[in-house]
């Protein structure tokens, strides 16, 4: 294999990682705190649909009932998404936290919510089978060369890796991977990371020592809510969707939790996990078909290689991963 | 020295010094149980004082109001003469109460530093205040024989030594009054000793002290007033120097009792059970069973006395089904038993081996089915209760019921109750009706007067007895000392997974065997 | 939980009052897509209801008898099986697979080993997530949830290779003539000529009752509920937890397969890509709704026969996307299921006060 496909499918695996991870860490910070977080799919479905049709909508021409903007339609996109997700962030946690329902029938009924409202408010607004507009231009979010990337581009070895892997991301690329090193610092450098942690593992502690659980654990649900909505944004406006697209999630908020326990609920280990979802997912998209003499290896099973890879790491063929102790349950005061 | 700037007490405009708690006309009901009623209480600065009751007498309820975690449903509370409503532990801390609560509310894989600051950093972030409390502990370590190492994590640590680090969380936040609810139940008696040092170092230095337990000696060795209560009400205060144990066990439960079991001497037969070498190695690698044997022999009750979390559950758990053994051999009658993962419950039950266990709520009990689906609970699959093509009897399964509700005087005696509508006595009865009547040759008995009221345990105890009487052996834990003294006719006592020695109980005495829970042989060291 | 309730509240005052808000809040979803709710309602019970319609509802209501019993097994021994929508897909496999076997020589034979077929590998669909939780702890719905988009995958791999008949089109040959099974039209001539429901209606309730004996009248059952109620407790009366999540699963995969015999054997007489549709995840709903007891399923699968006949009539006659139907489904999953607590409490309170005014 040569290097130049090697920088190819790494730079790819990076591009399919980010709304893993972006997702795997609003999973983290949710089930360090408590609550499962099941709607991760959901809510990024409805992310995306948020910011695909914001994002139409504000480089429309005023006179076609849009919002004329020239520039700056992406982020508008971004602020719908995250809005939208931080909604049904909220509906999940006051289900969880403040009603104490079960959670994960909580975060079954946000994926179905999301994945028919998407459509159905779509088909309303844009008469295209659930579709946003295609997206262009500033609507979408281009990639970024870093300085230096075309002169370095030919120093042999690292100018690629410079200029074909790390350098030419858009910039949620860019944000989820420095959201990695902020959330580490978050979780074990601050005083709001101490109490996130323990309200995941004892409840109990944290109400005695008067601190608000149920506080505690609706800013959790709503960080989780706004990565969510950014992981959304990624795949509307980020890839070559260009757009919103029916299902378009495609089960990546069960794989971001599978990385979630793969990576033993702790940050920079999340950003290895997702790496590994996603290199797996570019390699099945390189090769269609891997042919191996004896017999061909059929397309759908490379399709279907991220979701079996998922079970195999589920099956904990990589030690036990124990989660938060108070993971899934409502806290109730004894008695 | 931090803890020394505190006022000693608001300057107060009623009287020279203001009681550190005055509770006036409190009442807390969950539900249709009222847990307390009208209670007043005045506890003096500077002064241990105890609380004492049994099991549900509503002590803990009471401690909960005071530090905010249950709001009343009426009263009213002063701190240092101000009254003070205390809608949250957060109100309390700054009030200065402290609390050590019976199940320690620590978080295990957090280490003894992040505990003790989290809910009082002194800002958003970890850095400085970690330091801060690493030199408060070490100046309160030095003042009150305190000693901790900051940096281990809470759950690698021994229960001892986690009750002090919720000691320190409490003197962290500067309290001034310190509330422990029955802070011995998982110490040993030296442990405690231990414990009881730091508390009267604290009350030298000015801080009061709330003591809750059902133990008397503990009360009659610590404290300066004593207040009982007795199903939800305050019956008496009084001073400790003017009263004595046996009063207070009476003003207790309300009428005299003695923990005299009556029994005839113990017509040992041969040996049914036997234990040889039984190791257990649990998922974290911990050693809880250490080359364990023991004979069980018909006629006997056989009593395995220590401080919970020595082996004994581990012990019971084998020898019942539930759990897995490292290596070892169990037999029954020269029969060995499987040991692994593999052998069940049922398999015991089918050799004759009946199980009440030490949690009746998780093990004993399904608590969201009716009695008669309890009754049969683990005897289910018996031939009586087996219709055709997998089908439960349920009518003979019913019948069943009636009999032992009956015969046990099981109440209400609706057979269509849930196991949770049932006080804790009851429940205890009908586990004890459905291993008993099931004539098993062994019976493991796991606390069987946990949480139970008094009538209830002279009821259980002699069905214990009269079981031994016909010839049955009896493995009995226990962490009460008085039950076990009173019951067995042979006394093991564990200690850290091993059999730290075997008493008779004609032979032997609290103090004896108090000294073998803590792992050390008075024989031997004297 | 149901401290103070009289069991008629718990079991039907609260669930309904649930069903009230979610169809409330779908009415405003209706209206926020700019239709006219009232009308919707109309559209969809007349169409679901009227002589043409209700062929289909029925037909829907035997996929989800079968879905919703599969998800409400797992209820009792506590394990969420959303891998419904898989299990059912390759139960269709299974179905094909007989069918296509032999030349069935009367449709009361096939029926038979088509079910067989279907179970088998519905069940056989759970097996490897359900050996899965209770060997290697690994959490059953993300599992199953991935054994769906596996299991899909597999579909499609058979019928554009090994299954494929002659020609472009993602199908089987279509089953023989004697493996076709009467519709409900050829037994009371009633029902519409074209309408697909058919005798596996039947099947579906005497699957019903075969839960019901199972869960509440059997030895299995009792042991399935002891271990929903408390893991720990079934092991002390020695019940192995292995035995129950294994047996549990094996039954909820083969309900759910066996709603192939509706669709493949039934209605589309040869297997073709999502004969599925996404009925095995409506069985949560139906689980939900039902309180996981065999009665109520059969009504809350009617009641969703007819919402998804209707919706088909909504996308029909006012331009509603049938995507309608999942929004009110995640809806109802919400109200009965997560957000129960939100009419629990006030109906609660309401009735203890009413008892403390009566005393």
């Amino acid at each position: 294999m040569e290097f130049s496909t090697i920088i190819q499918i790494l730079d790819s695996a990076v591009r399919l990682s980010t709304p893993l991870l972006l997702a795997c860490l609003a999973g983290l910070y949710s089930e360090r705190s408590g609550i499962f977080d099941i709607g991760l799919e959901g809510k990024m479905l409805a992310g995306a649909f948020a910011a695909g049709a914001m994002s139409a909508y504000a480089g429309m021409p005023v006179t076609e009932g849009g919002l004329g903007m020239t520039w700056g339609m992406a982020w508008m996109g971004v602020l719908a998404a995250v809005a939208v997700s931080i909604v049904l962030a909220m509906i999940h946690g006051f289900a969880s936290i403040t009603l104490r329902g079960n959670q994960l029938i909580s975060g079954v009924a946000i994926n179905f919510f999301a994945a028919g409202s998407t459509v159905l408010i779509g088909q309303h607004w844009f008469r295209s089978g659930g579709q946003t507009p295609p997206l262009s231009g500033a609507q979408r979010f281009g990639p970024i060369n870093l300085p230096f990337a075309d002169a370095v581009k030919d120093v042999p070895f690292l100018g690629p890796i410079y200029e074909g892997l790390i350098s030419g991301h858009n910039i949620l690329v860019y944000i989820a991977i420095a959201t990695v090193p902020l959330t580490s610092w978050l979780l074990f450098r601050t005083r709001f990371g101490l109490r996130l942690r323990a309200v995941g593992e004892n409840p109990g502690a944290v109400d005695t020592a008067g601190i608000s659980v149920v506080r505690q654990r609706y800013a959790a649900v709503l960080i989780a809510g706004i990565l969510c909505g950014l992981a959304g944004a990624y795949l509307s406006l980020g890839t070559s969707a260009a757009g919103f697209v029916k299902d378009m999630s495609a089960g990546k908020g069960f794989i971001a939790l599978a990385a979630l326990i793969f990576a033993k609920w702790r940050p920079r280990a999340a950003l290895g996990a997702c790496l590994l979802f996603g290199l797996l997912e570019a390699i099945g998209n390189r090769y269609q078909s891997i042919d191996l003499g004896a017999f061909v290896v059929p397309v759908q099973f490379m399709q279907a290689l991220p979701y079996i890879l998922t079970v195999v790491i589920l099956a904990g063929f990589i030690g036990k991963a124990i989660p938060p102790a108070a993971g899934g349950e409502p806290y109730v005061k004894e008695r | 020295m931090t803890v020394e700037t505190q006022t000693q007490g608001q300057p107060s405009t009623t009287a020279p010094v203001a009681p550190a708690i005055e509770l006036i006309g409190v009442s807390k009901s969950f539900g249709p149980v009222q847990a307390n009623k009208d209670i007043d209480m005045t506890v003096a600065k500077g002064a241990i004082h105890g609380i004492v009751g049994e099991n549900g007498a509503g002590k803990s309820t009471l401690m909960s109001i005071l530090y905010g975690f249950y709001k009343a449903d009426a009263g009213e509370i002063k701190i240092n003469g101000v009254t003070t409503e205390i809608t949250d532990s957060h109100v309390a801390i700054a009030s200065g109460i402290g609390m050590v609560h019976q199940h320690f509310m620590l978080v295990k894989p957090f280490t003894v530093l992040e505990n003790v600051i989290m809910g009082a950093e002194d800002g958003p972030l970890l850095r400085p205040s970690l330091a801060k409390a690493r030199k408060v502990l070490e100046n309160l370590a030095h003042e009150y024989e305190l000693d901790v190492d900051p940096d281990a994590i809470v759950g690698d640590l021994s229960v001892g030594f986690q009750q002090r680090v919720e000691i320190l969380k409490a003197l962290y936040r500067e309290a001034d009054i310190l509330i422990l609810d029955e802070p011995t139940g998982v110490l040993t008696p030296a442990e405690a000793d231990h414990l009881f040092r730091i508390l009267e170092n604290l009350k030298s230095q000015g801080k009061t002290i709330v003591l809750i337990t059902h133990k008397l000696r503990e009360i009659m060795a610590v404290t300066d007033t004593v207040s009982v209560m007795r199903r939800g009400k305050m019956t008496a205060t009084v001073k400790t120097s003017e009263t004595s144990a046996s009063e207070l066990a009476d003003l207790m439960v309300g009428r005299h009792v003695t923990l005299e079991v009556e029994k005839n001497p113990p017509n040992v037969g041969e040996t049914i059970l036997e234990v040889k070498n039984l190791c257990k190695t649990d998922g974290q690698g911990v050693k809880k069973l250490k080359d364990v044997s023991l004979q069980l022999k018909a006629g006997e009750i056989l009593g395995v006395a220590g401080v919970a979390g020595n082996g004994q559950s581990d012990l019971l758990e084998i020898i019942s089904g539930i759990s897995a053994a490292t290596s070892g051999e169990v037999s029954m009658r020269g029969e060995s038993i499987d040991l692994t993962d593999k052998a069940s419950a049922a398999m015991r039950r089918e050799r004759g081996i009946g199980h009440v266990p030490e949690d009746r709520h998780a093990l004993g009990l399904v608590l969201p089915f009716q009695t008669w689906e309890n009754s049969v609970f683990g005897y289910h699959n018996n031939t009586e209760f087996s219709g055709k093509y997998g089908l439960a009897n349920q009518k003979a399964m019913m019948e069943d019921t009636k009999k032992k509700i009956e015969k046990y005087d099981i109440r209400p005696t609706n057979p269509h109750l849930l196991a949770s509508n049932y006080s804790g006595g009851n429940q205890q009865k009908i586990v004890i009706a459905r291993e008993i009547e099931n004539n098993p040759d062994v019976l493991l008995v796991g606390q069987p007067t946990r949480g139970v009221d008094i009538g209830a345990i002279e009821f259980i105890h002699k069905q214990i007895v009269e079981l031994r009487d016909q010839g049955k052996a009896v493995l009995l834990v226990s962490v009460e000392l008085e039950e076990i003294l009173a019951l067995s006719d042979r006394i093991i006592v564990m200690f850290d997974g091993v059999i730290q020695g075997e008493r008779m109980p004609k032979d032997t005495n609290e103090q004896e065997l108090g000294m073998l829970m803590a792992g050390i042989d008075p024989e031997a060291s004297s | 939980m149901n401290k103070g309730l009289p069991k008629w509240a718990d079991v039907v005052l609260i669930p309904l009052l649930s069903l009230l808000l979610a169809f409330l809040v779908s009415g405003l979803v209706v209206m926020f897509i700019g239709k006219d709710p009232i009308q919707a309602v109309q559209v969809m019970v007349s169409g679901a209801l009227g002589k043409f319609g209700i062929g289909y509802t029925l037909y829907y209501t035997t996929n989800f008898i079968f879905t919703g019993l599969a998800v409400a097994i797992a209820f009792h021994a506590r394990m969420f099986n959303i891998g419904g929508e898989g299990q059912a897909g390759i139960g269709g496999v299974g179905v094909a697979a007989v069918l296509l076997s032999v030349a069935w020589p009367h449709w009361t034979i096939a029926i038979v080993a088509a079910s067989l077929g279907a179970m088998a590998f519905g069940a056989a669909w759970a097996a490897i997530p359900a050996y899965l939780q209770a060997k290697r702890g690994s959490h059953i719905v993300i599992t199953t949830i991935m054994f769906n988009w596996i299991g899909s995958a597999l579909i499609v791999y058979l019928l554009v290779g090994p299954m494929q008949a002659p020609g472009m089109v993602p199908e089987t040959v279509g089953f023989s003539a004697g493996a076709a099974i009467p519709t409900l039209h050829d037994i009371f001539p009633a029902f519409d000529k074209h309408a697909p429901a058919n005798v596996s209606l039947f099947l579906a309730l005497i699957a019903a009752f075969a839960v019901w004996v199972l869960v509440w009248k059997t030895r299995l059952g009792y042991e399935i509920r002891a271990f929903g109620h408390s893991e720990k407790a079934a092991v002390y009366a020695g019940i192995s937890p292995l035995k129950i999540i294994m047996v549990v699963m094996l039954i909820s995969g083969g309900l759910a397969g066996m709603m192939a015999v509706n669709t493949v054997q039934g209605e589309a007489e040869r297997l073709i890509l999502d004969t599925v549709q996404g009925a095995g995840f409506v069985g949560i709903a139906v689980a939900l709704m039902g309180r996981s007891h065999p009665v109520g399923v059969v009504l809350a699968a009617f009641l969703f026969g007819i919402l998804y006949q209707g919706g088909g009539e909504l996308s029909f006659e006012m331009g509603i996307p049938r995507e309608m139907i999942v929004v009110i489904q995640a809806l109802v999953i919400m109200f009965v299921g997560s957000l129960e607590n939100m009419v629990r409490i006030p109906v609660e309170r309401l009735f203890v006060r009413f008892d403390k005014g009566a005393a």
